[in-house]
């Protein structure tokens, strides 16, 4: 099996999905004879031509927009947007149109879209190029917004993003890009949206990510298991929809719950996690659910140490669930 | 322009008038609920234009979109059952006035938040454009919808890629209650098109022939190839901006100019028809209404008999009796029909 980084992974989907598929579409800005800003979308121009892999203006609200109308007349554009930071624009058409027209047209147009877009912090980005949008998302009835954690995943969910019937959102964590390798097989498969993975299993706690979070649990796992605290880990995959049997189970099965994500705590996907598990889990727990998250600032500041401070790091990780172990 | 044709553009907007008083009837009885924006004194653009195109062709339209999809030859009894909000509507009664939607006509919705048309008719002009098909969209707009910036970008992008989209402004000179001097610097909405060299007329909306004529003409230039139209129709509406609204920012003496109201200008217009005016007077008088004006046309062609006119009248009365009837007696959504709804969009969720 070929061994690749995330970035590749999400390359190669889109290369066989494309190949099987006339009616996938990609357009965005500098995606086309530039590869995209990170090179995603290298050499796709080449391969499929100028109608299929289209550089756009930069115009988010209308990129999206045509997205929409290419999707309901029988297209499946695969739209990028640059920056997840920069999707803002087209939040009127995402949310008033993609996630709304098979609901009021009667089930008549379904919008099979999928917007990819890198996001999160880390790299050194600052306040427009660090953010991480999900939550805003996946508040809304009609998305579905899913992120991998590693190549095997973000093949799997793209081409289950591309085959969907209904509008997706797929966010790419841009520090997962070049530094997350992985096995990815050959062959076309699908990773169901909506199904979550439990990455490690574990006695003493669980853990609940999703993302470059996953990675960064994983190493806090291996850390505590040398202390001796066995961590049970559940990745998200998706978060919306949320995996919420398993999401109880895991909370069931070792009754300490530590959720994490980058995403600043206020309104993030966490709360929705806590919530799930104190209404159908509450009396299985031994501890107060925690949540360790971005804190809330307005913005990724540049600043290295405070950049470093905002992050959710392995160490950060670790403390907490250490903290969570004795409660 | 022949003689059958002109009766179908007079059938057509005395049904389109007929439905629209028939509706504001409705809701002042409380049987349509919610927000209802009426189009009377714009019939000439939708019945021009949609008659001017091919049933191959998609529409795009704003929230007061009843009568476009009318002429799109949607049921008036499916129309009135949305409007009553019955499971028998053509969008399931999910919609309502400013969502209709028709998948087998084309007839791509409306929508009701304004601007949000722009991208996604240039998405399907895309679609079509990439499937090489003699197809276009209709994408309909008014004058307030030109100061959002999704229609700079969609503009740039059509023009860009060529795409098969008919941009159609029903101007009718007010953003709600805001009269386009007040909210547009530049009140000529075609000459916006030259910044992204897409081609644009500005035609007298109220002559249903010249409005079919340019569509026409401007349908042929796009199938050819040639990219991105703008046509921009110089309208007027009757009523207020919804029933919500009574218009009472507009001058009294500008609705009556417009709407042909005024017994003075009754009366020239019976002397008028008397004495036809010379063929060189192109433009339509503005202080006429605008179905009656066709009428007028047509007994000094010699096209219709009064007779005519009543017959057609007594015709679209009963089709809206019907239609009355239906939306009544037909039964409302249960919560069979939300669960129905909902599940398409949650295919892989677990709902507690």
């Amino acid at each position: 099996m070929a061994v690749m980084s995330y970035l590749e992974a999400i390359r190669e989907t889109l290369r066989q999905e494309m190949r099987h598929d006339q009616r996938i579409i990609i357009y965005g800005e500098d995606v086309g004879v530039r590869g995209g800003v990170f090179r995603v979308t290298e050499g796709l121009q080449k391969e499929f031509g100028e109608d299929r892999v289209i550089d756009s203006p930069l115009a988010e609200a209308a990129i999206i927009g045509t997205a929409i109308g290419a999707a309901v007349n029988g297209l499946r554009p695969v739209p990028e947007i640059q920056f997840a930071d920069f999707i803002f624009p087209a939040f009127n058409q995402i949310v008033q149109e993609a996630a709304r027209i098979r609901y009021r047209s009667n089930g008549e147009f379904g919008v099979p879209l999928v917007i990819r877009a890198p996001f999160g912090g880390g790299v050194h980005g600052a306040l427009y190029h660090s953010q991480s949008v999900e939550a805003f998302f996946a508040h809304v009835p009609g998305l579905k917004v899913v992120i991998p954690s590693t190549p095997y995943d973000a093949k799997g969910l793209l081409a289950a993003a591309i085959q969907d019937e209904d509008p997706v959102l797929y966010f790419e964590h841009k520090a997962a890009y070049r530094s997350i390798k992985g096995e990815v097989p050959e062959e076309r498969y699908i990773i169901p949206i909506g199904k979550a993975d439990l990455k490690r299993p574990g006695k003493d706690l669980s853990i609940i990510t999703y993302g470059l979070m996953v990675s960064y649990a994983q190493k806090a796992a291996e850390t505590l298991e040398k202390e001796g605290i066995s961590v049970e880990i559940l990745d998200l995959r998706s978060i919306r929809p949320l995996d919420v049997e398993m999401i109880l189970e895991t909370a069931k099965r070792t009754g300490k719950v530590l959720i994490v994500h980058e995403d600043n705590l206020t309104g993030g996907i966490g709360g929705e996690v806590s919530a799930l598990i104190a209404e159908h889990a509450l009396f299985d727990l031994d501890a107060p659910i925690m949540r360790l998250a971005g804190p809330d600032v307005p913005a990724m500041p540049y600043s290295p140490p405070l950049e470093h401070a905002f992050m959710v790091t392995s160490d950060k990780i670790t403390e907490a669930a250490r903290k969570l172990a004795k409660f | 322009m022949d003689h059958e044709r002109l009766q179908g553009f007079l059938y057509d907007m005395l049904l389109a008038r007929a439905f629209e008083e028939r509706a504001a009837q409705e809701y002042t009885q409380g049987h349509i609920a919610g927000f209802l924006h009426l189009y009377p004194g714009e019939e000439a653009v939708a019945v021009g234009s949609i008659r001017a195109a091919e049933p191959s062709d998609y529409i795009v339209s704003t929230y007061r979109e009843h009568v476009h999809a009318l002429i799109r030859d949607i049921e008036p009894k499916k129309i009135m059952a949305e409007l009553y909000g019955k499971s028998t509507g053509v969008s399931r009664g999910m919609g309502g006035s400013m969502h209709l939607f028709d998948k087998e006509r084309r007839f791509m919705g409306g929508y009701a938040i304004v601007g949000e048309t722009f991208p996604i008719a240039a998405g399907i002009g895309y679609s079509i454009l990439y499937r090489h098909l003699p197809e276009v969209v209709l994408c309909y707009f008014g004058d307030g919808a030109v100061n959002q910036g999704t229609f700079h970008e969609s503009l740039n992008m059509a023009a860009l890629w060529k795409l098969p989209v008919l941009f159609i402004c029903e101007n009718n000179h007010y953003q709600i209650g805001t009269e386009i001097h007040r909210h547009s610097a530049v009140v000529d909405v075609y000459k916006r098109a030259a910044s992204y060299a897409i081609p644009a007329e500005q035609v007298d909306g109220m002559d249903v022939e010249q409005v079919y004529a340019h569509t026409h003409s401007a349908l042929d230039r796009i199938r050819a190839g040639g990219g991105p139209y703008l046509l921009e129709f110089q309208t007027y509406r009757y009523r207020g901006h919804s029933m919500a609204d009574p218009g009472a920012y507009r001058p009294p003496a500008e609705v009556r100019a417009f709407g042909g109201q005024d017994p003075i200008l009754l009366a020239t217009r019976e002397l008028a028809r008397h004495n036809p005016p010379s063929k060189s007077a192109q433009a339509s008088d503005p202080a006429m209404d605008v179905i009656q004006q066709h009428i007028d046309k047509g007994f000094a062609a010699g096209h219709w008999q009064q007779e005519d006119v009543a017959t057609m009248k007594a015709q679209i009365q009963q089709i809206l009796d019907e239609a009355v009837a239906f939306a009544q007696s037909s039964p409302s959504l249960s919560m069979d029909d939300a669960v129905y709804l909902a599940n398409q969009n949650h295919a892989h969720e677990v709902l507690f």
